[in-house]
């Protein structure tokens, strides 16, 4: 049955109708009537107050991440909006759901230079998949239903809708309102049958064919099929960085994570295989390095749901468009069983692997002097052991995302937050709380630097308030420490404002009511990291680790991928 | 890769904004629009946009595939000039004492198959539609008599092949 409402109620309504119970978002001028109509829904939609837009973005970016659904949040207009930029821009390049609802001044002020306006539309088009100015009450439930069938959809991304506040204030005749096609948009494009034989075809006849796994087979919920494909054919595989737990760790196909600061196998290997499998990844230049000299020798087949992503930056042999779950399968009948006539082909990994054992994970885990600082490795794998591999890793960006990346293990889907194309400092602790609120059953460890937690370091209040739980490890060498591992390799040691003069930690942490504390001593982690674990709510472990600590094996930006340094 | 002129024949719903999402996709690569035309199409409620760039083959897949991706875009295609029928409009205005005096006046008009749109004592508007190379072969003939104001309308494009590809 229709009935009159207000334009802000009919949005809160339709987010419930859209499934939504959660969102993140600060109120404001010209999102007040929306953030009216919440207060009548507190027991429905459960609002998490953050501490700047920045954060509700990102937690909603943790949130999508961790739980598969949508990411949510409010903010008002102009700067709420402006602040909301950075995550919308990270959610684009890592393919995260969003809808990001925005306050927007009123229809007939619009252009004018209103208190708080912005031009939010024009400025966000090429940072979304869909952005909407909302400027009648009556095309809410539409615009609504439209932006979460876009962002989640397809490849998913994240939309923008921008409220004009007269429609928030619009009373309208509402109904749930439910979309299942937009006649301008193919989520899903066809798949071509001979491109399904042609892959099968390809794979059959490889010696040495290599699989890269990316994010897209998490998007997919691809997991079983992608090992039913992998196993069927023996194909061994590297994944992307937001592709790590595609495939659990200790698969024996599973060879190590690409890229730049990836295992030495999975990217020497690149340039050996002789055909090469991309299943929902995008060749991103910190994957492949130079592309001139990129896997030229191999035939390639790529899985992706994005046509736009064929071809733009490796030339492919054979594309296989279509949502991977349903293509792998298909790809999988055709393909001959393989039982192991290329073990030595996947042997040859773990020959490479050994050697970066034994010139970087080894003095990294193990390091000689018992006197030593403590390194990052150390503190990660420290954790990732006391939480078995079942833990959601979320990540800042930089050496502790790396060293991270590297020595965590996973065993479950879902299991890496981080800010992949973007490269967004700050992301970790406001991603970190928006997964525990996408996961509430899991335990989320947050691994950051000293430097991107001082970015977003304000949302220790949104944990304070609701009370989630993140374990917060604070990896501090007192360096912007990328940047500073740049300077040294590329900048004759000239370690230009990388050095940081930092805050007590102890005593920030203290201020929120977080329990924290702070080690140094090698003799001290595995205590303190149980402690960590055992303490109910949320922890702040600060651990200074070794200040001029360096992330090997590294490509050289821009370098082939073969070129790979490990060390001194 | 070698450069040409590619014309890009863009389908959308027609919702604000559109216009900026393709052009964007450019600016980010640094291609120049050469022409650009935007009007309704004959299917209700889609608008049909005529591009012309200059690039290399290679460029203009990504870009046709990248503007594509765009949700409320239904269709992109690019073509060469042999795929395609394309005329440009041009408008020339001459000082009407300049063109009297002209005694070449005549053989211009039909030589170019130009069209004399207004006359009055001040000015005499000629129209000419044609391809680029044609309005400026008009205006280079018109420019030794006199060209007060001129204008150039961007391409528009109908395709060789039987239909049109909208999905």
């Amino acid at each position: 049955m229709k009935q009159l409402i207000k334009g802000s109620e009919a949005l809160i309504r339709s987010l419930i109708h859209e499934g939504v119970r959660t969102v993140f978002g600060y109120p404001g001028g010209a999102i007040m009537p929306v953030y009216d109509s919440l207060y009548d829904y507190r027991d429905q939609l459960q609002h998490v107050l953050v501490r700047h837009e920045q954060g509700a973005t990102h937690a909603a970016q943790g949130y999508a991440r961790a739980s598969g659904k949508t990411g949510v949040c409010i903010v008002t207009s102009g700067p709420g909006a402006t602040n909301a930029l950075t995550g919308i821009g990270d959610a684009m390049l890592d393919s995260t759901p969003l809808v990001v609802i925005t306050g927007q001044v009123g229809t007939s002020l619009l252009g004018s230079d209103a208190f708080q306006e912005i031009d939010l539309v024009s400025i966000t088009q090429p940072i979304t998949k869909w952005s909407y100015q909302i400027r009648r009450g009556e095309d809410i439930p539409w615009a609504v239903a439209r932006a979460f069938y876009i962002a989640r959809n397809g490849r998913p991304g994240p939309v923008v809708l921008d409220f004009a506040k007269n429609a928030q204030l619009d009373k309208i005749d509402y109904a749930p309102y439910t979309l299942s096609y937009i006649r301008s948009y193919q989520p899903v494009p066809d798949t071509d049958n001979s491109a399904i034989e042609q892959a099968a075809t390809l794979i059959n006849a490889a010696k040495r064919p290599f699989a890269l796994v990316g994010q897209g087979v998490e998007l997919g919920n691809a997991h079983t099929e992608l090992r039913a494909f992998l196993e069927k054919a023996q194909i061994p595989a590297g994944c992307t960085l937001l592709g790590l737990s595609a495939l659990p760790c200790g698969h024996p196909l599973k060879k190590g994570m690409l890229g730049m600061h990836g295992n030495l196998a999975p990217n020497m290997k690149t340039n050996e295989c002789d055909v090469l499998i991309a299943i929902g990844m995008r060749f991103d230049d910190r994957v492949t390095g130079d592309l001139n000299t990129y896997a030229r020798q191999a035939k390639v087949i790529h899985f992706d749901i994005d046509p736009s992503e064929i071809d733009k930056n490796v030339k492919t042999t054979v594309a296989v468009l279509g949502d991977c779950k349903e293509t792998l399968p298909r790809v999988t009948e055709k393909l001959t069983e393989i039982r192991d006539c290329r073990a030595e082909w996947i042997h040859s990994f773990d020959e490479l692997n050994q050697t970066e054992y034994e010139r970087v994970i080894k003095p990294e885990l193990h390091p000689d002097k018992e006197s030593a600082a403590l390194t990052m490795g150390e503190v990660v794998k420290a954790v990732s052991d006391a939480t078995n591999g079942e833990a959601i890793l979320v990540t800042d960006v930089g050496q502790n995302q790396m060293m991270a990346a590297r020595y965590f293990d996973f065993h479950n889907a879902r299991s890496i937050v981080t800010s992949g194309g973007l490269g967004t400092m700050g992301f970790g602790l406001p991603a970190a709380i928006g997964a525990s609120f996408g996961a509430p059953d899991r335990t989320v460890c947050l691994f950051c630097g000293d430097g991107g937690f001082q970015m977003t370091m304000q949302e220790l209040g949104t944990i304070m308030e609701t009370g989630c739980v993140v374990k917060i490890i604070l990896l501090n060498n007192k360096f912007l420490g990328m940047v500073r591992q740049w300077q040294e390799m590329f900048f004759h040691e000239r370690y230009s404002f990388t050095p940081m003069v930092n805050p007590d930690f102890i005593r920030i942490g203290a201020a929120y009511n977080i329990p924290s504390k702070k080690i140094r001593q090698r003799t001290e982690l595995p205590e303190a990291v149980s402690e960590m674990l055992h303490t109910a709510g949320s922890y702040l472990l600060v651990v200074d680790v070794v200040e001029k600590g360096m992330v090997y094996p590294m490509t050289p930006a821009g370098e082939t991928v073969t070129n790979v340094l490990l060390g001194y | 890769m070698e450069k040409k002129l590619y014309t890009l024949i863009v389908h959308s719903e027609n919702i604000a904004g559109i216009l900026n999402q393709v052009t964007t996709i450019f600016t980010r690569r640094q291609l120049n629009i050469e022409s650009l035309n935007v009007s309704a199409s004959s299917i209700k409620g889609i608008h049909k946009y005529t591009i012309t760039t200059c690039t290399d083959e290679e460029t203009i897949i990504k870009v046709t595939k990248q503007i594509e991706k765009r949700i409320d875009v239904v269709k992109a295609n690019y073509f060469t000039d042999e795929q395609i029928i394309f005329r440009e409009i041009a408008l020339y205005k001459i000082p009407t004492a300049e063109l009297l005096a002209s005694n070449r006046i005549e053989s211009i008009i039909s030589q170019h198959n130009a069209r004399i749109l207004e006359v009055n004592e001040t000015y005499t508007v000629l129209q000419k539609s044609g391809t680029s190379e044609e309005t400026a072969a008009l205006y280079y003939d018109l420019a030794e008599i006199k060209i007060s104001q001129f204008v150039r309308s961007g391409r528009v494009a109908i395709t060789k092949s039987h239909s049109e590809k909208l999905s």
